[in-house]
């Protein structure tokens, strides 16, 4: 919960630069991309945001839309890639350790809704 | 309602982050300021092996510690025995540390005589490995009872680090902690990282430390 607070204010604060840049007077949506494993858990997020956006005048009608990216592992070994969160780190085609995360790790400020 | 336009951002949640900590890397080494960030989980030994590291260093080097914490000054009172000149951060609640507090961390720190900065970070292996504090090398400590699986386990972390201390030797042998899988583990994360078993208790492997973190100290300076 508290990684997600400062991870909401990072947002809030790139986002604000974005909006005084294209003279914006309102946020209606703030749409992430969240990689499935990534390190951030997607309700706390959205907890902390509904706590967040009555500090911040620019934020106060905005909605938070987190947009699922699944996570796939790369075998080096048999080149097939698989599910990473089914199989972690070891191969489910060849069994080999030599894998390496294709997506999955993504926390991107993908584009926002404004007035 | 106003005209609805969409904005494309298309960048990652740490890039503004990451702009700050690569400017602050730019002023310090213009400054001759080394800034090391020291992680850990909590209990691993950071503050004791700051102690022994700020007493084998000695005169050598001007030392300034930041001790981050989420709400006390335990760590930098005893740290503040040892003489070296320490500040504290309260990070008031947040599990790490960005580039933005660890540059007004410095700033109190007054960083014009002190020569190496060590950042003692929130006592965690999760966050703080996402954000670049500005930090010139960081380095983490895992000790033995927490077990040999941690690089796994905590991949982000491990990946992160120039250094790995493996501290608590001296209980090595009342747990099943095998070093040469642990040290596997981290290259497998890490290959470039460097491994160095110490016991900050006893003093042993601090010498090797101490003398890998001044090499990497004069590295930077002169790094064109």
């Amino acid at each position: 919960m508290m990684h997600e607070l400062g991870v909401v204010f990072h947002i809030m604060d790139s986002v604000e630069k974005v909006a005084a840049e294209n003279q914006v007077q309102g946020i209606n949506k703030v749409i992430l991309e969240l990689g499935e494993v990534s390190t951030v858990i997607d309700t706390y997020l959205q907890s902390c945001w509904k706590w967040a956006v009555k500090k911040r005048e620019l934020f106060t009608e905005a909605e938070l839309v987190v947009l699922k990216l699944p996570a796939v592992t790369y075998c080096e070994n048999c080149g097939q890639t698989y599910p990473t969160v089914t199989y972690g780190k070891i191969c489910p085609h060849c069994q080999s350790p030599d894998t390496w995360l294709l997506q999955g790790n993504e926390f991107n400020i993908k584009e926002i809704e404004v007035y | 309602m106003a005209d609805v336009r969409i904005l494309e951002i298309k960048q990652s949640v740490f890039a503004d982050n990451d702009r700050q900590a690569d400017e602050l890397r730019r002023e310090l080494k213009e400054k001759g300021v080394f800034l090391l960030n020291l992680m850990s989980s909590p209990g691993s030994g950071k503050t004791t092996t700051l102690m022994r590291t700020i007493a084998a260093i000695g005169e050598k080097v001007k030392i300034g510690v930041m001790e981050a914490d989420i709400d006390s000054d335990v760590d930098a009172r005893t740290i503040a025995g040892s003489g070296a000149k320490v500040i504290q951060l309260h990070t008031g609640g947040m599990c790490h540390l960005d580039a933005a507090m660890t540059r007004q961390g410095l700033e109190g720190l007054e960083t014009g005589d002190v020569e190496l900065a060590i950042l003692e970070n929130v006592g965690n292996l999760v966050c703080p490995a996402e954000f670049d504090t500005g930090a010139c090398k960081n380095a983490m400590i895992l000790s033995v009872p927490e077990g040999d699986d941690k690089p796994l386990k905590y991949p982000l972390m491990f990946s992160i680090c120039d250094v790995v201390l493996i501290n608590k030797i001296d209980v090595l042998p009342y747990f099943d902690f095998d070093m040469d899988k642990c040290v596997e583990n981290i290259h497998m994360r890490n290959p470039g990282a460097k491994v160095i078993p110490i016991c900050a208790k006893t003093g042993e492997g601090i010498d090797k430390w101490v003398k890998w973190l001044l090499e990497q100290r004069e590295i930077w300076l002169h790094k064109a």
